[in-house]
Formats: structure tokens, C-alpha cells, sequence
């Protein structure tokens, strides 16, 4: 066993882990933060994905131990202070941007992220940086939309007859 | 000005807030005081004859509490199939026995013949490791043509020819043949329709918990359908009363059909926790999610169609092998025949079809139903082969549709159902206009310009959804009813909660239903909630599948609702000391018609249950009402689809540019989330279509057993969808006048992609009759290349 200390979503944490515990079974089995989701075990489907140190990382290919000391940031720290919902995602309920709500949670870190990068992405831009995130509900259509908006992107045309 | 209120507003999901925030409960989530954890030793083999399992060594393992095999579960009962398909002799179907952990043999790659129960799920896991077997390979069976030829390897040894029955349905021999014979000109094809893997992005979980104190079990379980989990478990499997089992169902991860079922692992759990007298959690890896959920379609068929000299569809035949797998799964035998064989007739006026299906056993995975399930296979077909038809007789495709077209409703087809109402033309009118049908030839020269080859595929679908009415499914074989129920509860402050047996697990049922309800009422839907998922909460409902939420379900709300109204205004009446006949609801307000008397909803509901000034003698305190709704017929939605694509010959490789579809969906509640689910269900098509194949190599190992080898569709591989959904036929027998649209997108997609493809390879020069899904590039290139 292994103390590890970190802090996530702005609170200071110290655990005890095995060498080999995932980061995902540690936020989620550890510090019962449940909205890291675990959608495959081969690190393509991105639900779970978080920000740690400012960079996106699939928690499912990271050890806890590796995250000691680190910024990790996870769903549930990406509302506002007052809890109300982010720009981002307000744009993904605006725009029906979730249907099961499962692969949300990393849509939403993975947007984020890009939006951070990229804050005006175009459409084939967005695409591109979702290579790492299965929806199997929406279609993306929405996911799309919902990132363009954020953006402050005019999404009234899209896909207008 | 849209409605921002009610039926037919576009209201964001309250749901979504849950979701975004990493608040949602699924079943994983939820860890209970003394849980253990469960991993299951799958077979590696496709068959094989069991020879012996030690667990001897794995007993010893640290966290080991129990180990389960086979013979645990001798005296237990099997997984059962809920629907009893009848062969075309008159002879029941065969069942062999699906047992929760197999015993004797093995039968495909990931069929479960051990169980490890253990501290943590890491030990669960290395002790599973641990048990030694020996499993006899035997040859298997995974092609069908191959499974029914003499001689083949039997899946069940009491079974001879592997074959679970031979269904025939549709119009009489003599029309069929004297139609054939009678002919100007018959087109036939042959195709496969591609094994799937629903692949919902939650995996599967189940968690059982027995409480010894009253002697109750509760399964926690990622289903579409909590009571129906509770009947076939309780009733068929482990023999435990519906009073001493609950079954919930939290927030799922998407279903797609493939959550519908009855597992092995759930009655695992249920019945390892009352060994132990401890919870049981298991929780599927995406990899073991791929060899035993149940698979979808997988179908291979040959289509006929007939037509007279003036290109009238005048006879149509098929002969389809469906694929079960190697057990029944518990609604697969009711798939490629009451839901495929059915739909056949598709949206023409075709005076004779018949349709034989021969269902085959294999050493695969069970094949049950995926969103769409049976219609998807007989759309595929049928706009597959009108629009080779168009092309054999050089006629416009869509005019051979058109001319086809069924125009007059209600229409009972030469298979059995009774289309209610649609409009075939309309659709296909407002499809053309999405698609700029009359810009097409100056983007296909564009395309030509950069060497490209462009293609237009369009197709029409039709659909039976609201699955029902139980008196007829049950002469067809089903065996549980297919009603829905509702109650609606007012407390006593007006606010109210909506148990429903329909359960959502992305269709936003928490955000759509209460704008019902708000509509009838004249409420605020803020006031008004739904509960669902839970058997201890909700009236013994069927669930959610097949299209048929809104359609059944909601009607049993809207008739709950109805009784509420009823009974609000006799207390209204007696508050206003008015006639009760005289009691207008309206914006929440009871009102003597032609005064200015009235009592607001909160004072009826008030006085409900603070009865001081009540009728007592004339009704009840309270105001809580259930509905049982059993529909007269299917639904039927219908609708009309484009593809637009364009073809780099030099590689094969196809890029969708534009997709539109126009639905007839009937009444719609929530347009947003309409179209939200007609968008993912396009996707799902677009995937089978060009990208999603579930593969077996001819040993039965499964080839495309993670997202590394099978291609779902990301967000790169589709377009942005234009959907349309202002063609309205209401529907005829339900209150609302819905028809449901979880499935059409899924249904109606396939087909436009192939279409198109197969008609930008034409507009080349290259005389491509069929290319089977999934159109990969390396399938496009052969096809150009011989």
C-alpha cells in the first residue's frame, strides 16, 4: 500500500492505495465519486475521462499512485461555485446534448478541454477531438451543437431544411 | 410562438442536471453493507463437452467465500424464452434448456460455467484464475447453411438438426405462385443483414441483496424493465414470489433492446446472495459485455419480388435463416418472425407475400432483439430490393415507390396487421424537398470534378411499435401480457407524483411525461414527477422496448389522469355546492361553467385528504388512480429516408455528406427529444450500415470482442441529420394519437446508406448489384474490382 495525497476538485485528499488501483476505482470506490464512469476496458470509449495537472487522461489508464500530488479535476467539480451548471454545460442540456447520461461526464471533461485549447473549434475540429469519446445514444449531432454553442458559435442554422 | 408548456413544447430534460453534474445513480454506483463481488469463468471455446472443474485450489485463495459451478444450480430453473413461436407443421418450437451456469457442455465463447464470489472483486477475479478444468473441444457450429446441413454438429445434443423451428406466414401458396408465374419481371437478391452488438455504454451490472429478516430478495439491475425481470426470475428461474422480490432499476445507461432480457448473472447474484446470506455485486467488463449480452440481427435472406408489366408489385417471397445463438434468449424466437415477418408488406400495396423463416441454432452468442429489432432485417430487404428492381427495369426509384405506395387507410396487409393510418406520399414529398432532390445532378458533377463519384440512396420504412394488444400476442405465443399501467398520485398540497412501469434510460420519460399530465391538468410540470424503475414503487408495468413508452404507457397515464380529473371535480362540485356536470378544468381552476365561481386545483386536492368538508358519504378521501392500458393495435410509424455520399474510386472508402429523414410519428410530445432519439437510431444505422460487424472466425472464436476491433461510430463518421417530423397521421386508438420514435431512425437508415452507395458505383460505370454490410471501403473496392 501506497499514501497518496492530491487534490481533487479543490479539496485535499490522502489515501492509502495499492500499487495497482486504478485511478478510476479510486475516485470512484475511494472517494465515491461515482461520475467517472467505466464504459470498456481496452481505454476507448473516454467515459472516463478527468483532468489531471490541466491535461485530459482516460482515469482508466492511470494509476492512483501516479496522480500523487497532482490537480485532478472530475465531473463533479465543473459546475459553478454556486452549483449552478457551467456554460458548457448549460449548452449540453440547451441543446439535448445527453440522452443516457453515461458517456456525459467525459463529453463534458473532453469539451472542456478542447474549448480551452480551441475557444471558437469549428465543427470538423470538434469531431476530431472526440476520437476518444463513443456516444451511443446521440448521435453526436447534439454533442456538436451543444460545443459549437458554448463557444458563443451561432448553432441556429445547423442542419436547417 | 412554439409551446413552451405541454404537449408539444420543447422543454429541456430535467434529468440532464444529474447527468452533467456526475450526480446520476446507475446500478454500479450503488454499494451496499457487506456486498462481495462476483467474476464468472467464461468458456474459451465455442463448444466443448465439460469434463471436470477443481476448485479446490481457488477455494483456498485469499477472499474467497464461495465458489459456484454447474451443479449448484441442478433443481434450479433455467432461463426461460418468453415467447413460444409455432412452426408451420403446427408444432411448437424447440426450447432446450439455457441453464445459469452450463452444465455438461459449453456451448459458445463467453458461456459462464463457473462463479467465483469473493471479498473484493480483485480476488473474485485471481481465484476464478485459479480453477482448474478440463473442457473437451468439440467441433462447432457457427455458419447457418452449415448448421442445418446433414450431419452437421449438433449445438443440443437433443436436438437433431439444429433447428428451432421452420415458420411460414402470409398469403396463401396458390396466390403467391400464381403471382411468380404471372410475372413481366421478377428481381431476387440475396443478402445478409450484419451481425450487432447493441453495445450500450453502460455495461451490464447486478447486484443481489437477500434480507433474512422478512425473507426478501432485491435485485439491482441495468433493465429496461423491472417487472418483467421480476416475473421471469421469480417465476421461471429461482422460484421466489413476486411479494418477496424487488427489482430496480435505477438510472441506465442506455438499453437498445439488449437490457430487455433476463441474464444468467442476474439470477446469479439473487440466488448466490441467498446462499451466503450476503450481497452479490457483479459488474460486466465491456469485454465480457460483448460475448454474452445478446446480439442483434443476423439474418442471411433471399428476396423476391414480382411485378406486372406496368411495374405494379404484384408477389412478394423470402426465405431468411435467422441466427439464435446457441440458447434462447428471452424474446429472440419472437423476433425474425411476429416482428420481421410481419412488417414484410413494408409500405406497399403487394397483393401476395409470404415469408418462410427457418430460426438455427449455432455456437454463438444468443440473438435477441436491438433497437428496431426484425424491423430493421424486413426494411433492409425490402427497400434493398425495390431499388434493385427501379434499376433492373430503368425506371426512377422513387417513382417505383410512389407508384406502389399504399394510400388508403385503415390497410390490412396479406400479413396480418392493420396498418391504422400514415401517409407514405407526404413523407416522400417533404423528404424530396430536404434533400434537394432537383440540386442532385449539379453535386454530383461537382463531385466528378475532383474525381469523385456521388450517390443519392433513398428507401421508406414502415413500423409496428406499442407492441400489443395482449389478447393477440398471446394467440401468437407470447407468453406475458404487453399492457402498460400508471398511477397517478396527488398529495395533498396538488403536487404529484407518476409511478410508470415504462422505464427510461435516455428517452428523458422524467422531462416528456409530466407535460402530459401538466396539459390535462393545466399545471405547472414542475409540479409533477415520475417515478419509475423500482417493483416495490410502480404498478406491475411491461417496461420500455419497442417503441412503446408513450404509446402505452403514457396512455395508461393519460386514463389515470382522466379518473383523477373525474373525481377532483365531484369534490369541486361539492366545494362550489355546484353540479358536478357543470365543473370546467381550466388552467388548474375548477370553474362553474358561466360564473365567476371556482376553487383552485390546491383546494380540491386540500380537501382530498383534510376531508372536513367533503362528501364522504359519495367517495373516498384521497386522490390516487391507476390505469392498466391494453392497446387494440400496433402503432405504425412510417417514413422516408436519404443518403447523399460521395465514393473516392481510387480506395473504395465512402464519406456520408447528407442525411435526411422525414417521420411520421403521429402526435409528438417533446419535438427536442423527438429528434434526439431519431438522431441516435440514424447513427445506429449509419454504423451497421458502414461499420459495425460482429465476426466469428469458423471456430467460433469471437473476432470483434472490443471497441479495438469492432467499429461503433464516432463522432468523425456522421454528419450533422436533417430530421423532419411535420408529417402527422395521429394515431387511431390511442388517446394521445402517438406512435413512437425510438427505433425508425435505426430502422429506416440502413438501407438509404447502401442505396446510395450502390448508386454512386453505377453513376461510375460499374454495374454493382449488392454490396452487404458493412459497405467498408475494402467491400466497395471489390465490388468495383470483381
Amino acid at each position: 500500500m501506497t499514501k497518496v495525497t492530491m487534490t481533487v476538485n479543490g479539496k485535499a485528499v490522502s489515501k492509502e492505495v495499492s500499487g495497482n488501483t486504478l485511478m478510476t476505482e479510486f475516485l470512484r470506490d475511494e472517494l465515491r465519486l461515482t461520475g467517472t464512469h467505466v464504459g470498456c476496458d481496452t481505454s476507448q470509449c473516454g467515459a472516463c475521462v478527468i483532468h489531471v495537472d490541466g491535461k485530459n487522461v482516460k482515469a482508466c489508464t492511470m494509476f492512483a499512485a501516479e496522480a500523487h500530488g497532482a490537480e485532478v479535476t472530475t465531473i463533479e467539480g465543473m459546475a459553478n461555485a454556486d452549483g449552478s451548471l457551467s456554460v458548457l454545460q448549460q449548452a449540453f442540456q440547451d441543446h439535448h446534448g445527453l440522452q443516457c447520461g453515461f458517456c456525459t461526464p467525459g463529453m463534458v471533461m473532453t469539451a472542456a478541454k478542447l474549448l480551452e485549447e480551441n475557444p471558437k473549434p469549428s465543427e470538423h475540429e470538434i469531431r476530431d477531438y472526440l476520437e476518444g469519446n463513443i456516444c451511443r445514444c446521440t448521435g453526436y449531432h447534439n454533442i456538436v451543437k451543444a460545443i459549437l454553442a458554448a463557444s458563443g458559435q451561432d448553432v441556429s442554422g445547423i442542419a436547417a431544411e | 410562438m412554439p409551446k413552451d408548456h405541454g404537449i408539444g413544447a420543447a422543454q429541456k430534460r430535467r434529468e440532464d442536471v444529474r447527468f452533467l453534474t456526475g450526480a446520476g445513480q446507475y446500478t454500479d454506483d450503488i454499494n451496499v453493507y457487506g456486498q462481495t463481488y462476483c467474476a464468472f469463468l467464461r468458456s474459451d471455446v465455442a463448444h466443448g463437452r465439460i469434463v471436470s472443474i477443481d476448485t479446490s485450489d481457488a477455494e483456498a485463495m485469499p477472499g474467497v467465500v464461495r465458489i459456484f459451478t454447474g451443479k449448484d444450480f441442478e433443481g434450479v430453473g433455467g432461463l426461460p424464452c418468453g415467447w413460444q413461436v409455432t412452426d408451420k407443421h403446427g408444432e411448437p418450437m424447440k426450447e432446450p434448456g439455457h441453464p445459469v451456469l452450463a452444465q455438461g457442455k459449453v456451448r459458445h465463447v463467453g458461456d459462464p460455467f463457473a462463479a467465483v464470489v469473493a471479498e473484493t472483486l480483485e480476488e473474485a477475479r485471481n481465484a476464478a484464475e485459479a480453477i482448474v478444468y478440463d473442457i473437451e473441444e468439440l467441433p462447432a457450429v457457427v455458419d447457418m447453411k452449415a448448421a442445418l446441413a446433414p450431419g452437421a454438429t449438433k449445438v443440443h445434443d437433443d436436438l437433431p438438426d439444429n433447428l428451432c423451428y421452420d415458420w411460414q406466414f402470409g398469403s396463401d401458396q396458390a396466390d403467391v405462385d400464381k403471382a411468380f408465374a404471372e410475372a413481366a419481371h421478377v428481381t431476387t437478391l440475396e443478402l445478409v443483414n450484419n451481425r450487432l452488438v447493441a453495445n450500450p455504454m453502460e455495461p451490464r451490472v447486478a447486484l443481489g441483496e437477500y434480507s433474512r429478516a422478512n425473507d426478501e430478495s432485491t435485485l439491482y439491475t441495468t433493465s429496461q424493465n423491472p417487472h418483467v425481470i421480476r416475473l421471469l426470475m421469480g417465476a421461471f428461474v429461482l422460484g421466489i414470489p413476486e411479494h418477496k422480490l424487488r427489482v430496480v432499476a435505477p438510472d441506465v445507461g442506455g438499453g437498445f433492446g439488449t437490457k430487455i432480457f433476463h441474464y444468467a448473472e442476474e439470477a446469479f447474484v439473487t440466488f448466490a446472495s441467498r446462499q451466503i446470506n450476503r450481497p452479490v455485486k457483479w459488474t460486466s467488463t465491456r469485454s465480457e459485455a460483448f460475448m454474452s449480452d445478446a446480439h442483434g440481427r443476423d439474418h442471411v435472406t433471399k428476396i423476391e419480388l414480382a411485378l406486372d408489366a406496368d411495374n405494379n408489385f404484384t408477389g412478394l417471397r423470402t426465405d431468411t435463416l435467422a441466427n439464435m445463438g446457441a440458447y434462447l434468449s428471452t424474446f429472440s424466437s419472437s423476433i425474425p418472425t411476429w416482428l420481421h415477418g410481419t412488417l414484410m408488406a413494408g409500405n406497399y400495396k403487394t397483393p401476395a407475400v409470404q415469408v418462410n423463416v427457418k430460426a438455427v441454432f449455432t455456437n454463438t452468442v444468443p440473438v435477441d432483439a436491438y433497437r428496431g429489432a426484425g424491423r430493421p432485417e424486413a426494411t433492409f430487404q425490402l427497400e434493398r430490393l425495390v431499388d434493385k428492381a427501379a434499376r433492373e427495369l430503368g425506371v426512377d426509384p422513387i417513382t417505383l415507390r410512389r407508384q406502389n405506395f399504399i394510400t388508403e387507410f385503415p390497410y390490412t396487409t396479406p400479413v396480418a396487421v392493420q396498418y391504422d393510418t400514415g401517409n407514405y406520399i407526404a413523407t416522400m414529398d417533404k423528404l424530396e424537398e430536404m434533400i434537394d432532390r432537383a440540386g442532385f445532378a449539379a453535386r454530383r458533377a461537382e463531385s466528378a470534378k475532383n474525381g469523385k463519384l456521388r450517390g443519392l440512396g433513398v428507401n421508406c420504412y414502415i413500423e409496428a411499435c406499442g407492441i400489443a394488444p395482449s389478447n393477440l400476442v398471446g394467440q401468437l405465443g407470447a407468453r406475458a401480457g404487453l399492457y402498460d399501467a400508471a398511477t397517478v398520485r396527488v398529495n395533498a398540497t396538488g403536487t404529484i407524483s407518476v409511478m410508470v412501469g415504462a422505464h427510461s434510460h435516455g428517452q428523458g420519460h422524467e422531462t416528456a411525461f409530466p407535460q402530459v399530465v401538466a396539459e390535462m391538468l393545466g399545471i405547472d410540470e414542475s409540479m409533477i414527477d415520475i417515478v419509475h424503475g423500482d417493483s416495490s414503487k410502480i404498478p406491475f408495468g411491461m417496461g420500455t422496448y419497442g417503441s412503446r413508452s408513450l404509446a402505452v404507457c403514457g396512455s395508461a397515464m393519460v386514463r389515470a389522469t382522466e379518473k383523477i380529473i373525474n373525481k377532483a371535480k365531484k369534490i369541486a362540485s361539492h366545494l362550489l355546492e355546484a353540479s358536478e356536470a357543470d365543473i370546467e378544468l381550466k388552467d388548474g381552476q375548477f370553474t362553474v361553467a358561466g360564473t365567476d365561481k371556482s376553487v383552485a386545483w390546491g383546494d380540491v386536492t386540500l380537501a382530498a385528504y383534510v376531508p372536513h368538508n367533503y362528501p364522504l358519504e359519495e367517495i373516498e378521501p384521497g386522490l390516487e388512480e391507476t390505469a392498466f392500458y391494453d392497446p387494440s393495435n400496433f402503432t405504425y410509424p412510417s417514413g422516408a429516408y436519404a443518403c447523399e455520399v460521395e465514393l473516392d474510386p481510387e480506395t473504395g472508402k465512402v464519406e456520408i455528406l447528407n442525411f435526411a429523414a422525414a417521420d411520421d410519428f403521429g402526435n409528438v410530445v417533446n419535438p427536442m427529444i423527438v429528434e434526439g432519439q431519431v438522431h441516435g437510431g440514424i447513427a445506429q444505422g449509419i454504423g451497421q450500415a458502414m461499420l459495425e460487424s460482429c465476426v466469428y472466425d469458423e471456430n467460433g472464436q469471437l473476432l470483434s470482442a472490443s471497441y479495438m476491433d469492432y467499429a461503433m461510430p464516432r463522432a468523425e463518421d456522421v454528419p450533422f441529420f436533417k430530421v423532419d417530423h411535420s408529417c402527422v397521421t395521429p394515431c387511431t386508438h390511442n388517446p394521445l394519437g402517438v406512435k413512437g420514435c425510438g427505433e425508425a431512425g435505426a430502422i429506416g437508415s440502413p438501407p438509404a446508406v447502401v442505396n446510395a452507395v450502390l448508386d454512386a458505383l453505377n453513376s461510375g460505370g460499374f454495374d454493382v448489384a449488392h454490396i452487404d454490410m458493412p459497405v467498408s471501403p475494402h467491400r466497395v473496392w471489390k465490388a468495383m474490382h470483381g
